[in-house]
């Protein structure tokens, strides 16, 4: 027969696991309820709107892509100054679009197409005006959002 | 007290809210005819001349300050006063020229106009035509209408660019016409069914080609076979210059086979696909290269290098897209698949210089990128699994917990058991 | 020392909460334990399940956007850029699921062991209503995410509702804030989901809660109530509880590693529906049924009279403690296990015929 002591001893071992196992099973819980709360790296979603580049990184009559959501974008800088930012997916063929700084103009080096900086398709296949989206300077970045 | 009225009434009337058009005793007693001789009358008020403020008169000839009031139609339309009656089909384009040849006149209603027209439309094929007599050759009215001359911007005009084809299809798709000259009558049939009427007719797409473009305008003569790839390379200038750089050229132009229009046709220019590259049957190489060639084993090869490509691009959006649908964050394989999109485009225009090595450079590049996407793909997935792993290790946790209750359970129970049981 | 520390606190409490009460309450619960004791736990599993359904829910709220426009790029955001914003999602939608199913057991259970006798007849009512809220908790939640699926089987669902005679249209509307199912109705489904349900869930809940532990564990008639062994609540049945719970989230955690809930396509409201559409799997037997009634019965619109079938189901089962004998009677047949059964099995066989075939 077992004594009352050993008996003691297992049901305080066995509170002990229940305490810990306890703590440790409401950690399980709380950790990631806790991570959850905290804002994540990114702290909006980039499919309406996306930091394109910072102040100072892109020079008058320069352009650059820029990733939005999972399609490419393209910034330009106008040669008078001044932002503006189009969908840089080619209305033709989905080529990338890019920026030709000698003529000033949006340019496809797929199929020659070209626009101009108000997106319109003014030469080549693409049948229809690039995408316009909206831009703003907000601190030091600038951010492009769609609609 | 009444006939005053009604003489007030009746001249009112008479008088016309459009003075331009009004000051023409022509136009007034022409709308009054029937049929053929109140058509050009109405159609005044829509042609552009009358807009200028030209009326009948300018062309006619004739006094148009006559009217009923003041005399009658062998005063107005007679010819001491320069009237001319219906021109003479022989003399029409040298009436139009009379004005739109002379850039002193043309100056005074539309600075930009142009006044090479006539000058271009005699060496046409329809304006040495006309020269020698032919009547069955179009001539400024035969376009251009007669009498409603609409602005060429004017969408409603016949040869407004959506029109066009249509209008000259009025003789070019009349087979009986055509006989007379050996020309075949499907172009514009052809057209119609090709990219550039889809785009231009079906899509409005103003800057699809139509007849004029390719053809010329008013001094309209097919281009030759060794001049036609110029006029394609004015849109299509990377393939045109790729072709120039490439073996086709010499040999093309050795077998007096006109460029582009060899594979592309010249009227019904359909949808390029991939099938037209290659060694099949149907494939546009094997008509001049055969089995053994160095041609045929280059054709091959480029089909087999872009074909690969192709499915390697299908099956990673094919696996990002299930990633996606997942709740996998995918953006950034899917953004740069993109740019593997572009090198397949690429070299289906580098296809036109028939360089296997250039061909393959591009290719090569746009696989190394499709590979790295794949491979973010593949991870996005096993991500996916890798969370079982860790949530593998918080279900022994729990687990390990249930098992500690229920031997607390059991304890409880065990104790209280030998409390009552003494 | 903490002893005195703690029973000084008590004190305190006692003095303003008055809170000696509830401990007795506490202390005093038993659980009638026979063959059929097994069935005493779905009441709290469903509970538990809902509160694991609060608080995966207010934590998605912190992210969540309702409308048309950001709704399913938000469900994107938490799944792929908040941390853990995976395990919460899939969490949410599994023990949705769960929940319900925790439910109908429950309901089933305390039909067939008759829990609903004098006095427990209000307790059955208002745990009926919590069981029809929990559908319509399922049904708004499902549009949320505003994907393909999610969708067209809404629009299947309100259709379906818009069937039924005189006030059809009005509800159809009255539900999609409009005449099709639009951006209006994610907003509106929102609006029940997060704010007029749980409302109408907590008075009710309160009620069924005060009343159960008013009158106490019920005994099925084939017990003798008064000489049953019975088990304190706490820490014995507590500690069962416990098990159970954790077994729940334990299943809870395996389902979300295992079968993720999916994103899907974003919603396109021009687009034509996909082939096989079917409401989630605790509609789908009322589906499957209005499926297979032929079109025209006795004159009246098939659909119709499913849907009425339906609905008259829906209230006889509010009623049912008005309506059956409170002791099942011996040597005749008795109607309630019957037409329970029945129910159990054209549910399951409907289901899984919907599935199958």
């Amino acid at each position: 027969m077992t004594s009352s002591h050993a008996l003691n001893g297992r049901r305080k071992v066995l509170n002990y696991l229940l305490g810990s196992g306890t703590v440790a099973t409401l950690g399980a819980i709380l950790y990631p309820i806790f991570r959850f709360m905290v804002p994540p790296r990114i702290v909006e979603s980039s499919a309406s709107s996306v930091t394109a580049c910072k102040v100072g990184e892109l020079k008058p009559n320069e352009g650059r892509i820029f990733k939005f959501g999972s399609k490419p974008g393209i910034l330009v800088q106008a040669p008078g100054g001044g932002y503006r930012a189009f969908s840089a997916t080619c209305t033709h063929l989905d080529c990338t679009v890019q920026y030709k700084s000698d003529v000033k103009l949006i340019w496809c080096a797929c199929h020659n197409g070209r626009y101009d900086l108000t997106g319109k398709n003014i030469s080549g296949p693409p049948p229809r005006p690039l995408e316009e989206y909206t831009v703003n300077v907000r601190g030091d970045e600038i951010v492009v959002s769609k609609g | 007290m009444w006939r005053l009225l009604l003489f007030v009434l009746i001249g009112t009337a008479a008088a016309q809210p459009d003075t331009k058009v009004a000051a023409s005793s022509c136009v007034r007693c022409h709308l009054e005819l029937e049929e053929e001789l109140q058509q050009p009358a109405k159609l005044s008020s829509e042609d552009i001349h009358f807009q200028k403020g030209l009326s009948c008169h300018n062309c006619h000839g004739g006094d148009p300050t006559i009217g009923v009031e003041t005399g009658g139609p062998e005063d107005s339309m007679s010819r001491a006063k320069g009237y001319i009656g219906v021109p003479k089909r022989g003399k029409i384009a040298g009436l139009c020229a009379s004005c739109h040849n002379n850039l002193d006149t043309m100056r005074r209603y539309n600075p930009q106009a142009r006044v090479d027209q006539y000058s271009e439309y005699v060496t046409s094929v329809h304006g040495k035509q006309y020269l020698k007599g032919d009547s069955n050759v179009a001539t400024c009215t035969d376009c251009h209408s007669a009498h409603g001359v609409r602005s060429v911007s004017n969408p409603t005009s016949p040869v407004y660019a959506t029109n066009v084809a249509d209008t000259c299809a009025r003789c070019h798709a009349d087979a009986k016409r055509m006989a007379a000259y050996k020309i075949p009558a499907n172009q514009r049939e052809l057209y119609g069914k090709s990219v550039h009427g889809e785009a231009l007719i079906k899509n409005r797409d103003l800057s699809a080609p139509t007849c004029n473009d390719c053809h010329g305008n008013h001094g309209a003569t097919p281009p030759g076979v060794d001049s036609v790839a110029n006029v394609c390379g004015q849109c299509h200038a990377t393939q045109w210059d790729l072709f120039n750089k490439s073996p086709h050229k010499k040999a093309f132009a050795e077998n007096q086979l006109p460029a582009c229009v060899t594979c592309h046709e010249h009227h019904g220019i359909l949808r390029t696909s991939d099938n037209m590259l290659g060694v099949e049957a149907s494939a546009n190489c094997v008509t001049c290269h055969e089995r053994g060639s160095a041609g045929y084993a280059a054709a091959e090869a480029m089909k087999r290098g872009i074909t690969r490509l192709q499915t390697r691009l299908d099956a990673a959006t094919e696996l990002l897209h299930r990633a996606e649908r997942a709740g996998m964050e995918v953006s950034r394989p899917i953004y740069d698949l993109s740019e593997a999109k572009n090198h397949l485009v690429l070299a289906r225009v580098e296809i036109h210089g028939f360089d296997l090595a250039a061909l393959d450079k591009t290719l090569a590049e746009g696989e190394k990128i499709t590979l790295a996407s794949e491979q973010s793909g593949w991870k996005a997935m096993s991500d996916l699994a890798y969370r079982r792993k860790g949530l593998a290790v918080s279900v022994v946790i729990l687990l390990a917990m249930i098992g500690l209750l229920v031997a607390k359970i059991r304890q409880i129970e065990s104790a209280k058991a030998k409390g009552s049981g003494g | 020392m903490m002893n005195a520390k703690l029973v000084r606190l008590g004190e305190w409490l006692e003095e303003r909460l008055g809170w000696r009460a509830v401990q007795e309450l506490v202390e005093h619960k038993e659980v009638p334990q026979h063959r059929h004791s097994l069935w005493y736990y779905f009441g709290g599993m469903t509970l538990f399940l809902f509160c694991v359904q609060v608080v995966t829910g207010i934590l998605l709220l912190l992210y969540y956007r309702p409308s048309a426009e950001t709704a399913f790029e938000s469900v994107q955001f938490i799944m792929t850029e908040v941390e853990f914003g995976w395990l919460v999602r899939s969490i949410h939608s599994w023990s949705a699921n769960l929940m319900i199913a925790a439910a109908f057991i429950h309901m089933f259970s305390t039909l067939f062991l008759r829990s609903f006798r004098r006095p427990r007849e209000l307790t059955w009512v208002s745990g009926a209503l919590l069981l029809f809220i929990s559908l319509a908790f399922g049904f708004s939640g499902y549009l949320l995410p505003w994907n393909k699926l999610a969708f067209f089987a809404t629009k299947v669902g309100t259709d379906i509702a818009g069937v039924v005679p005189m006030i059809g249209p009005f509800v159809l509307r009255f539900l999609r804030g409009g005449d099709e199912v639009t951006g209006a109705t994610l907003t509106r489904f929102f609006g029940f989901h997060v704010a007029i349900l749980p409302m109408a869930t907590t008075v009710l809940l309160a009620v069924h809660l005060y009343l159960v532990q008013k009158h106490g564990m019920s005994s099925p008639p084939s017990v003798d109530a008064s000489t049953v062994p019975k088990m304190k609540f706490v820490p014995d049945f507590l500690l069962r509880d416990l098990v159970g719970w954790l077994a729940a989230v334990t299943v809870l955690a395996a389902l979300a590693a295992l079968f993720p809930w999916e994103l899907g396509e974003k919603a396109d409201p021009f687009a034509p529906a996909p082939a096989g559409i079917k409401p989630e799997w605790y509609f789908v037997f009322m589906f499957q049924t209005l499926k297979y009634i032929p079109a025209k019965v006795l004159g009246m619109d098939g659909e119709v009279l499913g849907i009425l079938f339906f609905g008259l189901v829906g209230l006889l089962l509010v009623v049912t403690p008005f309506i059956t004998a409170p002791e099942p009677r011996k040597g005749r047949l008795n109607l309630l296990p019957l037409v329970g059964v029945i129910a159990v099995v054209y549910i399951i066989a409907l289901s899984a015929m919907a599935y199958l075939l």
